[in-house]
């Protein structure tokens, strides 16, 4: 192996690692979290499993849709929809656009705290998200 | 019976037989359920939480007020860009039933005449509404399988155990 290869192989060994820790939701959520509280140091997936079990003020959780594990399809309260996965380790397209992240939590932390969700409480079910194997 | 009398009398029922399929047939809004082309737009935003209900189901005026009230949404903040709301309103309201005679804006397509004539005569047990399967008459594609491609054909009705 010639020492460029090695070096290639080095700087990817390095970068690919970075890559997959880099979510551009996530990062922009760590800095939103990061205005509104200065001593925020970064999120918790335990933090957004016990949000994701909250049951709130409509008697609603974010499992009372999704159900009790982000891997299952889930169904809506009212009308019974199917709704895909929220796990991107099972539904890949999941937390990769941006608009679509911020409409539903827009609604949905409505529906179930009865008001928007903070920087921190979105980061920390996003991560909880990104861990469910 | 004379040969004349007879043959009105066939076609006179056999009229009557095809007003009556016209009526249950479900194209009784004036308009069938939905163009064949549809604005993605629409499928997209109105389908996240419920099949994106046919503009040929309600007459423009009901879409005008259920578009100009998204963020109160039956108990839910639906609301969507200006632009989306917009290309939405449209669409609806261009393929909207032509059937009411009054200016009226039913909210649920559930609660129209129409609708309870052909789901809510006693055809339909009651108990069938409450099936986990089903939950909800609203929820049209448990029995109505093409209802996202506007087929609410009778003959194609299967309702889930």
């Amino acid at each position: 192996m010639t020492p460029r290869t090695i070096g290639l192989l080095a700087s990817l060994a390095i970068a690919l690692p970075l890559a997959a820790n880099a979510h551009p939701i996530l990062d922009s959520y760590r800095a939103a979290a990061k205005q509104d509280n200065p001593a925020f140091k970064d999120f918790s997936a335990d933090a957004g499993r016990t949000f994701y079990t909250a049951v709130g003020p409509n008697q609603l959780a974010c499992a009372s849709c999704h159900t009790d594990s982000p891997k299952n399809s889930g169904r809506h309260a009212k009308t019974n929809k199917p709704i895909a996965p929220m796990a991107p380790s099972v539904n890949p397209k999941r937390f990769t656009d941006q608009a679509q992240v911020d409409k539903w939590f827009k609604r949905n932390c409505h529906d179930v705290l009865g008001h928007e969700c903070s920087a921190q409480d979105k980061g920390n079910f996003v991560a909880y998200m990104l861990s469910v194997q | 019976m004379h040969l004349f009398t007879r043959s009105l009398l066939t076609a006179a029922l056999a009229a009557c037989a095809l007003l009556a399929q016209a009526r249950t047939q479900g194209d009784n809004r004036g308009r069938p359920m939905q163009p064949a082309q549809v604005e993605t737009t629409w499928q997209t935003e109105c389908s996240g939480c419920h099949l994106a209900f046919p503009p040929g189901a309600l007459p423009a005026a009901a879409w005008q007020k259920i578009m100009s009230g998204l963020s109160q949404h039956f108990g839910t903040d639906a609301s969507l860009s200006p632009q989306q709301t917009t290309t939405i309103t449209d669409f609806l309201v261009k393929h909207a039933s032509n059937r009411w005679t009054s200016s009226s804006a039913p909210m649920r397509i559930t609660e129209t005449q129409w609708f309870r004539r052909q789901h809510m005569s006693g055809e339909i047990p009651q108990a069938v509404w409450q099936r986990a399967s089903i939950k909800t008459p609203s929820n049209c594609v448990a029995c109505h399988r093409g209802a996202d491609r506007g087929i609410f054909d009778e003959d194609a009705v299967r309702i889930p155990k």
